[in-house]
């Protein structure tokens, strides 16, 4: 369940005009407004890399694959199973002509 | 100067009021940190509410705390606590005034409690370890899949809430309950990932000392902690401390939810283990903390007097027997001495220890552990298990002494 967003982003940035004219009231609701840092991290070039961005960053950035173990062991196994969890415990809906291209990208990338 | 009633009058009331917590991208440093194990390199991220953090991903986000922060004080500070989410749709505008958890499922009344109502029930407090399952999963030997941490995923705070059986019975709990779930407001980005929520048997969520939090070494939650209201689980692993806690569901059956079924699962024996590589044959969800120990004073390759005193300190903790004994050795294990333990902040809590050795010339390994109120210790080799879940080995620390 999410809070309603918009709304309370309108807040936040009035929230700042009210803090650059120095304006102080009594402190009543203390709504908070979090700002993320920017993503970096980024999918190195490889093979099918459209294919990889088109279908793994609506979920989560670059850095979940990069972190991963790396070496002869982990390669088009790994990768494989890594990419069939998506799909199947987490709703990913990579189409099934994708699945090789992505394993591939992974497996020869990193 | 425009003048309040202006203000109010436009609606800005509400926010000159409010908290934003913008990032700064001139504090954004390009600085990296590159973890003991392979394919180990990391950013150090800033984040608000945060001090440099090991960063392990972005989105959503996962930091790590930075080792020495354990050698600072038993309590973790707020601003140097772990990070873990699990889904991407995180609450990032929160109005702490209409933020309201509610108890439904198998109750006489179902409520909706606001946090200033669950702020004045008759509080408690308590010292608990948050440690993540998948703290120190790098290390995992063979590797394995999933966040690839260090040490640093996990945390020593005072939490202030209100116990979770002061809630449930509130709303009373009906004959025939068996598991209680918890919902936060973070959720996923497709409708089709399962949302995270998290279950504990009946008797568990009534103990008293489980708690709904609203405050964590004297001041709000930070955000990324689950501010306003986080559940902990005292002696537990950190993946049932939900954050931004609004849904507590009452069942009559055991939850099946994949949070709970198909994740956080470790075998079913004694050790939590398999042989490196195997499959295990059953599995039950990850409960407890089992009992472990560090030097934080000291880092591999620190050099120090030769027969000289030399002070080595650090931490232990377990899931809530309390730590009994905590030894060290010397000399790569072939002889231990019994640490002095430090002040007892409750069974939940991380417990520093002290001890003073002279080291001959050369280098020596610094082993340390702990043994909690149960008897229970720490293994001499580390247990393996598929997920790289509750490693608890003992610790070794490399110095030379000169």
């Amino acid at each position: 369940m999410t809070l309603h967003r918009t709304a309370l982003r309108a807040v936040s940035m009035m929230a700042s005009v009210a803090a650059i004219v120095g304006i102080s009231v009594a402190v009543r609701a203390k709504p908070v407004s979090y700002e993320l840092p920017p993503e970096t991290a980024a999918f190195k070039p490889g093979p099918n890399l459209e294919v990889v961005q088109g279908n793994c960053t609506a979920c989560h950035s670059a850095d979940y694959i990069k972190t991963q173990p790396q070496g002869p062991k982990f390669k088009k196994d790994f990768w494989q199973a890594e990419v069939m969890k998506m799909i199947k415990v987490y709703g990913a809906p990579i189409d099934e002509a994708d699945v090789g291209k992505i394993v591939e990208y992974l497996s020869q990338t990193y | 100067m425009i003048d309040r009633r202006t203000f109010i009058c436009s609606g800005v009331m509400l926010a000159a009021s409010g908290a934003v917590l913008p990032f700064s991208s001139n504090s954004a440093l390009a600085e990296t940190v590159t973890l003991p194990f392979g394919n180990g390199e990391r950013p150090l991220v800033r984040y608000p509410q945060k001090r440099l953090m090991i960063g392990l991903t972005s989105r959503p986000p996962q930091l790590e705390t930075p080792f020495s922060v354990f050698n600072e004080d038993v309590l973790t500070p707020n601003d140097a606590f772990f990070v873990r989410y699990h889904l991407a749709d995180i609450p990032l505008e929160i109005d702490p005034d209409t933020f309201s958890v509610e108890i439904k499922g198998r109750v006489d009344k179902p409520l909706k409690l606001s946090l200033a109502e669950i702020k004045k029930m008759p509080a408690i407090d308590l010292v608990a370890v948050n440690q993540c399952s998948g703290n120190s999963r790098g290390f995992s030997d063979p590797r394995v899949a999933g966040g690839q941490l260090a040490n640093g995923a996990m945390g020593n705070a005072r939490w202030r809430g209100v116990p979770l059986k002061a809630v449930l019975d509130k709303a009373g709990v009906q004959q025939g309950a068996k598991q209680v779930t918890f919902g936060g407001l973070d959720g996923p980005v497709s409708d089709r990932t399962p949302d995270y929520v998290k279950a504990l048997d009946i008797d568990h969520a009534r103990d008293g000392e489980v708690m709904l939090a609203y405050a964590m070494n004297g001041t709000d939650l930070p955000l990324l902690n689950g501010f306003p209201l986080r559940l902990v689980v005292p002696g537990h692993f950190g993946t049932y401390w939900v954050k931004h806690l609004n849904e507590i569901t009452v069942l009559d059956s055991v939850f099946d939810g994949f949070w709970m079924k198909g994740a956080y699962r470790i075998p079913d024996n004694s050790c939590a283990c398999v042989d490196p590589g195997a499959a295990p044959k059953s599995t039950v969800p990850i409960n407890r903390l089992n009992v472990r120990s560090f030097i934080t004073n000291l880092t591999n390759g620190a050099k120090v007097k030769a027969g000289g005193p030399t002070i080595v300190k650090g931490i232990a903790f377990d899931g809530g027997t309390g730590i009994k004994d905590v030894s060290l050795s010397p000399d790569g294990g072939k002889t231990w001495q019994a640490a002095k333990l430090g002040k007892d902040l409750g069974k939940y809590s991380f417990r520093e220890w002290q001890l003073s050795v002279r080291l001959p010339p050369g280098a020596q390994d610094l082993k340390v552990r702990a043994t909690n109120q149960a008897g229970q210790t720490q293994p001499e080799t580390a247990t393996w298990n598929p997920p790289g879940y509750m490693r608890n080995v003992i610790e070794t620390t490399s110095v030379t002494a000169a």
